[in-house]
């Protein structure tokens, strides 16, 4: 399934500066296992060890927030789209 | 150093006000590469509280998206820290994700005076800089 991944400012050393690259995957995981093939190093921003997605990284896919679509099971189809933002968050604690 | 208009100073310090004391946040755009912010975007903290900020995540698509639509990028980043000092703890440090941005700490813990200042954090290094306010940045 091709789709286009919206990638932000902080994680385009992995891209050479692109804000968007093209990429393959019946669903997010493997779009990212797609993703790492040629962006070494992306992955390890988005999933932790324990393989699920960073709690302070957002994925969205065509708007929807996959923590709400079955986070990297969510299904992708051709055209879609996926952005990619960390979360803009912090604190005094 | 970060400059910005007295409007947009006032704006931020208001709004860390209102919201005291829980942490406000929010954003200041302003056109890609001129280091100039202009947009001030109010931002919900999604997480309520007053020890940690979160934009709301469908909020924070539709910012980006509005951003990218303006060729507009996020020149400050603030939140306020009610109870501590305006410098950034390790949860900020950690959770910073725009290099070019300037990171805006305003603290309320004073109710008579503000604390309102400026940081470079990128790659985990924090450089506190100069605050110009100026009457107008056009």
């Amino acid at each position: 399934m091709a789709v286009e991944v919206k990638i932000p400012t902080i994680l385009r050393t992995y891209t050479d500066g692109a804000k968007t690259v093209p990429g393959d995957g019946a669903n997010l995981s493997a779009l990212l296992d797609d993703l790492e093939s040629r962006h070494s190093g992306l992955k390890g921003r988005l999933v932790t060890e324990d393989g699920s997605l960073h709690r302070f990284v957002n994925v969205y896919v065509n708007d929807e927030d996959v923590r709400f679509t079955g986070s990297l099971d969510t299904k992708l189809a051709d055209g879609d789209s996926v952005t990619i933002l960390p979360a803009v968050a912090g604190g005094s604690c | 150093m970060l400059t910005l208009s007295t409007a947009t100073y006032d704006a931020i310090v208001a709004h860390a006000r209102r919201d005291h004391p829980d942490e406000a946040c929010g954003v200041v755009a302003g056109p890609v590469g001129s280091d100039r912010p202009l947009r001030l975007i109010e931002m919900l903290n999604a997480a309520r509280s007053p020890t940690f900020y979160e934009f709301d995540s469908a909020d924070l698509l539709q910012l980006y998206k509005q951003m990218d639509a303006n060729d507009e990028e996020p020149v400050v980043v603030y939140h306020s820290h009610t109870a501590t000092e305006a410098y950034p703890s390790r949860t900020d440090i950690n959770l910073a994700s725009e290099p070019n941005a300037h990171y805006v700490l305003v603290s309320t813990r004073e109710p008579e005076s503000v604390e309102f200042r400026s940081f470079r954090i990128v790659d985990s290094v924090v450089t506190e800089e100069p605050v110009e306010v100026l009457a107008s940045l056009e």
